[in-house]
């Protein structure tokens, strides 16, 4: 159990330390970025990287994308039910999910999944002096391990979202024509009218790019930096799920704050 | 026995080639204001196969470690084969690391990769040699150690003598110069021991390298060397030939060479009485 100095000095030392990791992490993304060409080189590592945590992702991400739907379709019927509007249940699903639900949730998902793994991986090989082994080899660590697993991270959060979103539709299409009877023309016609692709789906798209990022680059330097030990490792997992998740809930807010400004 | 004998004298011309591939003068390292090594002088020729010896953290590691420019000496020099550690920028330590081997602690493999994967990694990363003629140099790097028939095995299905094999034929899958051991026999069965032991010497032989074994497995270490260094609380303690380490007057050296419990390593850690702790009236 970890102990905190509640002091002036212990808060001030707090303070300087988390500074401190804050400027570690944005020099450790920065040299990440930097030394991408191995990964442009050799696309091989990307792939087999998309895999382990974009394709093994799927399936939690389908089936929670359709659940979601599902009590959104139930939920939403309720609601407008009461205003007599239900044919507008499609618009209410669709825009929840492309706007909010779809990029958030399927971040919060890939951030406990993918963002996870990734750390407790780079954590182990680090403790195992797998990633000491290979800088003695002459192999950097951070262009061979780090940076294909940041690019694999970056490209599958919006696809994730995206393929979460489109479940979620299907998950409502369920509930409400198929269980419920809304009429599915005015259901797929008024979503068809009422989402813009410019507002509504691009920002949803910008918002699991920046997710993306900032998981991906969470998970990663918690892996790297995790002192290397078993304790040192579960410790640096557990803050990555926490640090992310909290991200991406700040940088919701902030993306949303900026894209309804005008509105 | 505390000054340096005459084979292993320093020579003052760092000119490659010469007689030492590694020198290493009046360094120092210090984590902060926490003193690890302090004022280390060493030379160690072409060829040989030196012990680095000491207690746990007497800094051998560190001292290994400085070799290998994982971190640089506060103050000193450390050359390796004519160049100058501590002044390599990345690259340079890079393009030095291609001619070193090193085989860690644990064998450290790649958790992911199989054994033949392990052993081909360098020969991919660093060079554009055929997959047919990879093939044929893990294989005969693996038959080297005995392991070519586990090939396929991936690295959680080795035992651990087994695992250590696979690191030294990784550690010599490009031929390196020079051959960094970091503790090979630690956790090892009698049987696997002598398998790594007789390896070491083996390989040194047939690839004509400089090795250094960093460990505190005496009589392993002294049937492997040609030279032994002696560490203590980061400092040299002693030096010598095998021979000269096994009959040392040196009561530091003798408690550490002959296993004693007590002596100058004090059996107690450094308490109040124990009167005092058990409070009892003096």
């Amino acid at each position: 159990m970890e102990h905190r100095d509640l002091s002036v000095r212990g808060v001030g030392a707090w303070t300087v330390d988390n500074v401190l990791r804050l400027g570690y992490a944005a020099r450790f993304i920065a040299r990440t970025i930097a030394a991408s060409g191995t990964s442009l080189a050799r696309p091989r590592l990307v792939i087999r990287e998309l895999y382990y945590t974009g394709v093994l992702s799927l399936i939690i991400i389908l089936v929670s994308g359709l659940f979601v739907g599902m009590v959104l379709g139930f939920q939403g019927y309720h609601t407008l039910q009461t205003y007599g509007s239900e044919s507008a249940l499609g618009v209410l699903v669709a825009l929840s999910l492309v706007r909010e639900l779809g990029p958030v949730v399927s971040a919060l998902l890939f951030a406990s999944r993918a963002g996870s793994a990734m750390t407790a991986e780079i954590g182990l090989m680090k403790a195992t002096e797998q990633l000491s082994a290979m800088e003695m080899m002459a192999v950097d660590p951070i262009a061979r391990v780090v940076a294909p697993r940041f690019w694999a991270g970056f490209i599958s959060m919006p696809l994730l979202a995206a393929m979460f979103s489109a479940m979620g539709v299907f998950g409502g299409y369920l509930v409400g024509v198929v269980l419920i009877g809304v009429d599915e023309g005015s259901f797929w016609s008024q979503m068809q009218s009422a989402v813009d692709f410019r507002n509504d789906i691009v920002n949803g798209i910008i918002k699991s790019v920046v997710f993306g990022f900032a998981v991906t680059w969470i998970a990663l330097f918690e892996g790297y930096d995790a002192p290397p030990t078993a304790e040192g490792v579960s410790g640096a997992t557990t803050r990555t799920v926490v640090t992310s998740s909290l991200a991406i809930l700040a940088l919701d807010f902030l993306l949303t704050a900026l894209m309804f400004q005008g509105v | 026995m505390r000054s340096i004998s005459q084979p292993f004298r320093r020579t003052r011309n760092f000119a490659v080639p010469n007689k030492n591939i590694i020198e290493i003068k009046d360094v120092s390292f210090a984590y902060g204001t926490r003193p690890i090594l302090t004022g280390i002088d060493m030379a160690i020729p072409r060829g040989s196969t030196v012990a680095i010896m000491g207690i746990s953290g007497s800094g051998k590691t560190t001292l290994l470690r400085l070799i290998a420019g994982v971190i640089k000496a506060t103050r000193g020099e450390v050359w390796v084969d004519g160049e100058l550690v501590n002044r390599l920028d990345t690259a340079g330590i890079y393009q030095l690391r291609r001619r070193m081997g090193m085989m860690f602690q644990f064998g450290a493999l790649f958790t992911d990769l199989s054994v033949y994967d392990n052993v081909a990694f360098q020969m991919r990363e660093h060079t554009d040699l055929p997959e047919a003629m990879i093939r044929d140099l893990v294989l005969m790097k693996l038959h080297a150690v005995g392991l070519r028939g586990a090939q396929k095995l991936m690295p959680s299905e080795l035992s651990g003598g087994m695992a250590r094999r696979v690191a030294l034929a990784r550690a010599i899958a490009l031929d390196p110069m020079l051959m960094l051991y970091d503790e090979p026999f630690t956790g090892l069965d009698p049987i696997a021991m002598g398998t790594i032991t007789n390896l070491i010497k083996e390989l040194n032989a047939a690839l004509g390298a400089t090795s250094i074994v960093v460990t505190h497995d005496v009589e392993e270490a002294l049937n492997v060397v040609d030279y032994v260094y002696y560490l203590a609380d980061g400092k040299m303690v002693g030096h010598g030939t095998p021979d000269e380490i096994r009959h040392t007057q040196d009561a530091l050296l003798h408690q550490f060479v002959y296993g004693e419990m007590d002596g100058p390593v004090g059996y107690q850690y450094p308490a109040r009485t124990l009167a005092q702790d058990m409070r009892l009236s003096a």
